[in-house]
């Protein structure tokens, strides 16, 4: 229940720069076109965008990766949250979820491929299976944390179901919410780039592969710098503003004096 | 008011025996006993939170309300006060009205983990109230507060029964001069499984029965 101050803001101005300098001095030692310096890379990046390529792979990719994120999130909370509270239906599940859970992502891939042709509706249909089984396993461990005071509570004032998911389950679930989503983020579209590479003539993992083909590394670092960039672009803009807000209720500076 | 039939049987160890009482409208009562004997057991079943206690039948709870003020205050720690109250029913100037009649006006805006553990049992007790209760269910309300609040706690309950003289009270504790207090009737509970070994009314005589109590129960 204790609250956590933030850290300044210089920290997130840290690292990352660092690192481009280090990769800036590596790739001058080297000089090599297996390790195109930042500013090559720079180039090709501002040369994709500049022929629209760049915006029409990254929306491809985009795209999927949304449809892939709302599908897997309802049903892998769903499925995690009921499985928390009926012990049943967990006995019934765990060991679907177990083999889901180390069930290779191209595997999933592969076989929806296989039997449902190089469509896009198997691509989303891979990245939602891969998917699913971590957010339920997240959403078990929460539903499962859920207070039984606070339920007892809910009965005893008569709580309709839907207030008792809004009020009562909803708050306690959040931060396993915000593990999901964070994790499903970055799961999800690394998985999407493999579908693409796999069998998609369009997105991100396509113009990977065409790179990969002719050793473009300089095209390989550009898109997945690109797509890095949005990833973060979400997390800051939408994921970090809404954890705040929802946190608002154990900042340490209302509390009681 | 209330029809309250408990029976123990039918499980391996039960906590709770068979009880068989009435709460009639209007009456405080005080329910005593050793600690860990089922009081807060019979404060579930009544509230229908004790799924363990098997062959409970009660006669007109489906529509009695009740205002369950547990050991803590229960309320929803990322809701504000006012929210709280909103939550089970109550609005507008009737928020201020209970937070005021609590000694918590002003508090609207407040979390309860802003709150002193005797100022968030009072919130709690305001949304006791927000149901209008014909019931309160107290659950050891003076428990861990130092005899200055407990008493001014005290104070608080015996008014707000007076200004509702219709709604009834069942008061966990285990100190006797709550009972002489607040009481007009007086359960003490024990046994395994527990019954009601004894329940009498707290009349005048209330220092002959606190004084038997205390002859038959060294506890107390």
């Amino acid at each position: 229940m204790t609250g956590r101050g933030y850290a300044p803001v210089w920290c997130y101005w840290v690292v990352l720069p660092g690192l481009v300098v280090f990769w800036f001095l590596i790739a001058m030692a080297l000089d090599s076109s297996l390790l195109p310096t930042p500013l090559a890379v720079g180039r090709t990046l501002y040369a994709e965008a500049a022929n629209g390529e760049l915006w029409l792979n990254l929306g491809a990719t985009l795209a999927r990766v949304a449809v892939a994120f709302v599908i897997a999130m309802g049903l892998g909370v769903t499925i995690g949250v009921v499985m928390g509270r009926s012990e049943t239906t967990n006995a019934l599940l765990d060991p679907l979820l177990l083999l889901m859970l180390n069930l290779p992502a191209l595997v999933t891939i592969i076989l929806m491929y296989v039997w449902f042709g190089l469509v896009e509706s198997a691509a989303v249909l891979a990245v939602v299976i891969n998917k699913v089984p971590n957010v339920a396993v997240t959403l078990r461990e929460g539903a499962r944390s859920l207070d039984p005071k606070l339920e007892s509570m809910a009965t005893a004032y008569r709580f309709s179901r839907w207030q008792r998911a809004r009020e009562v389950w909803l708050p306690q679930l959040f931060p396993y919410l915000m593990a999901a989503m964070r994790g499903g983020l970055a799961l999800i579209w690394k998985i999407v780039l493999v579908v693409e590479l796999l069998g998609r003539s369009n997105g991100v993992g396509f113009k990977l592969n065409m790179a990969f083909q002719v050793f473009d590394v300089a095209t390989i670092l550009a898109y997945s710098l690109a797509f890095v960039a949005v990833v973060q672009v979400i997390e800051l803009a939408l994921l970090q503003p809404l954890e705040r807000r929802a946190s608002r209720w154990r900042r340490p500076e209302l509390a009681h004096a | 008011m209330l029809e309250l039939r408990i029976k123990g049987r039918d499980f391996e160890r039960p906590v709770l025996g068979d009880i068989f009482t009435q709460i009639r409208r209007g009456d405080r009562i005080c329910l005593l006993g050793p600690s860990g004997i089922g009081k807060t057991t019979l404060l579930n079943a009544i509230a229908g939170l004790d799924r363990r206690t098997p062959a409970t039948a009660f006669r007109g709870r489906e529509t009695l309300r009740l205002g369950y003020l547990f050991q803590e205050h229960r309320l929803l720690p990322w809701r504000t006060l006012g929210q709280n109250l909103a939550i089970v029913g109550a609005a507008g100037t009737e928020i201020d009205r209970l937070l005021e009649s609590v000694g918590l006006t002003g508090y609207q805006h407040h979390f309860p983990d802003q709150l002193s553990l005797g100022m968030a049992r009072r919130a709690a007790l305001a949304r006791c109230l927000a149901v209008e209760p014909d019931l309160l269910l107290l659950d050891e309300p003076f428990a861990s507060l130092d005899p200055v609040r407990a008493g001014e706690l005290r104070t608080l309950i015996s008014e707000l029964l007076d200004a509702h003289p219709h709604m009834g009270m069942l008061c966990v504790t285990h100190d006797a001069s709550d009972a002489t207090a607040l009481a007009n009737r007086l359960w003490y509970l024990d046994g395994h499984p527990a019954h009601l070994q004894w329940d009498a009314p707290v009349a005048s005589d209330v220092e002959t029965i606190v004084q038997s109590l205390r002859t038959s129960m060294p506890l107390l």
